[in-house]
């Protein structure tokens, strides 16, 4: 192994991959923060550049697009409650609040740092664990899936919901039927299109993410323009604050980074995962991890709360290699990109790439750590200049964001039914949000409803339509119990607190 | 009787739930498929009962807490003209092409909310949306249908 990482070394090390590794996390991070645009599409977008280069030079160059499209798409969720990409939904539950209180500086460096610590940590399992973590994916199978996302749907809406559990699981039933519109995947029969050709591919993750993050958010600023506790909370976004992070407040980082990065890289692991859900539960262990009184800063701006999916999407992105390196399965839309540019390299990802091809196996690995090292070095210094967003006034700030709403759904179809449905899902958001219907339950039940329909239907064409699936396999059982114990806790507690 | 809003809105949900699974059970599936273990109707379903029982708990169940919103702090006014700007912006936007379309919303909305700095105003509309296009079409190379600035010869 010690070989392997001089080899990684020596080859990530030149001139030419680290000027590589510059340009791509400056390029990722302007794309990533761009609307619609994220590190799939950054990636894709390098493709073709890439071919230009020998392979190692090429994946060097991927890497750092992919980790600085990752930071770019944290700092639009933290800035502009705008997330870009899944991944980072979960950075916006405490960063945004943390920006709105006049800390977008220290909300973006506590982002990088815990970012730079989740891969560093991830990067270390991955050079270690890479080819056992393979066989331990492998056993995970459609049953403990379904029973996962059960899992993180009950947790996310358990910890979001502010105490009310019920209003989070008709979000989630509600994300789960927007998921469902469009074409099955399986049969192709057409379902709740209404004999609308726009809906038969579906609704597009970008288009209901901006619509009740960004677009809503930017229409309650206005419907609520005339509250003066609202009011005086805008005057407070003028404030930059500083990049620095006090004693108290690393401390707090260093409790939640290893543990998140522990998560996030198992998670990331399991194909399919990936960095949306290992974000959301590692947000939701910490809820359960801190005490009480950091409990209630949850959702309002809490340094655990910013710091836990910011490492556990970074160390899941990690993680994601672990299938595609050692199986050559793409654990993520991401990685699956990165396979396409593999193959068009000539190179196979898989259990025989370690021997056929030991240089690439190590480099992408080293270029992989090489690459958050120079995010963090070129990152650190702009955050001041990045964080000036929130300096423009609210009359530009406005029309700014629904004019990039507009502009990624625009890209994408470049038809107005979309606009339109875009427009319509931010109304209803906008009063949902007035009554306090939290929307991150929505999005992740959103984004998990086309594999849970798959593993529910591969699981339940395994067991002959039998519910045994749930208590046949003990790793089944064990998520599903855990989901049980959270549900009966919310139920517990909401009586607790009436007595 | 009064209903509190998070109960409309649960009965609204309820509602919605119905229709879905009214529509769920209508699903045309294949001949073989009427009675496989899982089909395209078997997950719409499950979440069509599944509305129902949790908008029907919301409803019954008595709030612990009621969520009161001062209607009187609301900014009605310019949240309607922003989604009428909004959807005017999203009917145009095909026939006139993206650069007129997107430099008149974000000009018209910085005046709705109150701006009148025409030069600021100005800048942050037209060129504004002129370097993103470039930023978009002529560095990224992603393609931006525009057939306003195709006619007059600016993009290819």
């Amino acid at each position: 192994m010690i070989e392997g990482i001089f080899i990684g070394l020596s080859t990530a090390l030149s001139l030419t991959n680290i000027l590589m590794v510059m340009v791509g996390c400056f390029a990722g991070t302007i794309i990533g923060m761009l609307p619609g645009l994220g590190p799939m599409t950054a990636i894709a977008l390098m493709i073709p550049i890439t071919y230009g280069f020998d392979p190692s030079t090429g994946l060097i160059l991927m890497a750092g697009v992919y980790y600085g499209a990752v930071f770019g798409g944290s700092t639009s969720s933290i800035l502009l409650n705008a997330p870009g990409i899944p991944g980072t939904v979960a950075t916006a539950f405490d960063g945004y609040p943390m920006a709105q209180q006049g800390k977008a500086g220290k909300a973006l460096a506590i982002a990088a740092y815990s970012s730079f610590a989740g891969g560093t940590i991830s990067a270390i399992f991955l050079l270690v664990a890479a080819p056992s973590l393979s066989k331990v994916s492998l056993a995970f199978r459609s049953p403990d899936y379904f029973a996962l996302m059960i899992l993180g749907l009950t947790a996310i809406s358990a910890f979001s919901s502010k105490g009310q559990f019920l209003k989070a699981m008709m979000m989630v039933v509600l994300g789960l039927m927007l998921a469902t519109v469009g074409q099955d995947s399986l049969s192709d029969i057409t379902r709740f299109t209404f004999n609308n050709m726009n809906l038969t591919d579906g609704i597009s993750f970008v288009l209901i993410v901006m619509a009740t993050f960004a677009m809503s958010e930017a229409l309650t600023i206005i419907f609520r323009g005339k509250d003066p506790n609202r009011a005086a909370k805008q005057i407070s976004l003028t404030e930059l604050g500083s990049i620095k992070v006090n004693k108290e407040e690393t401390i707090k980082m260093a409790k939640t980074i290893p543990r998140s990065s522990i998560l996030g890289f198992l998670i990331g692991v399991l194909p399919g995962a990936g960095a949306t859900i290992a974000s959301f539960l590692a947000y939701g262990m910490e809820r359960n991890y801190v005490n009480e009184e950091e409990k209630q800063k949850f959702g309002k701006g809490s340094v655990h709360g910013l710091s836990a999916p910011e490492t556990a999407n970074n160390a899941a992105c990690s993680g994601s290699f672990v299938p595609l390196l050692t199986l050559g399965i793409p654990g993520s839309g991401t990685t699956a990109v990165m396979l396409g540019a593999l193959l068009g390299f000539g190179i196979q990802p898989g259990p025989r790439l370690y021997q056929t091809n030991p240089e690439i196996f190590w480099s992408v690995i080293m270029s992989m750590y090489i690459g958050m090292v120079v995010l963090l070095i070129l990152n650190l210094p702009l955050i001041p200049y990045i964080a000036r967003i929130l300096a423009v006034p609210r009359n530009y700030l406005i029309p700014l964001i629904l004019f990039f709403s507009v502009t990624g759904i625009y890209l994408m179809s470049f038809n107005n039914f979309d606009i339109f449905l875009m427009i319509g899902i931010a109304v209803v958001a906008t009063f949902l949000r007035l009554y306090d219907f939290p929307m991150p339950p929505l999005i992740l039940a959103f984004v998990l409803g086309g594999l849970m329909e798959e593993t529910l239907r591969r699981s339940l064409l395994i067991s002959d339509g039998s519910p045994n699936f749930l208590w046949d396999r003990p790793i089944t059982l064990i998520i599903l119990i855990i989901t049980v114990v959270i549900v009966f806790w919310q139920i517990f507690s909401t009586f607790r607190k009436k007595t | 009787m009064r209903i509190s809003p998070t109960k409309f809105i649960s009965l609204l949900f309820l509602v919605l739930s119905v229709f879905y699974l009214y529509t769920a059970y209508n699903i045309q599936v294949f001949a073989f498929d009427e009675n496989a273990p899982f089909n395209a109707r078997t997950f719409p379903i499950y979440l069509g009962w599944a509305g129902i029982i949790l908008s029907s708990l919301k409803i019954i169940l008595p709030e612990k807490v009621a969520i009161e919103v001062n209607h009187k702090h609301l900014d009605y006014k310019s949240i309607i003209y922003l989604i009428i700007i909004s959807l005017i912006y999203a009917a145009v936007i095909l026939k006139i092409g993206y650069f007129i379309s997107t430099s008149l919303f974000l000009f018209a909305s910085y005046y709705f909310l109150g701006e009148r700095r025409w030069g600021l105003m100005f800048i942050l509309s037209f060129p504004f949306v002129a370097a993103f296009m470039y930023l978009l079409h002529g560095l990224l190379n992603i393609y931006l249908r525009d057939p306003f600035l195709k006619y007059i010869g600016v993009m290819g």
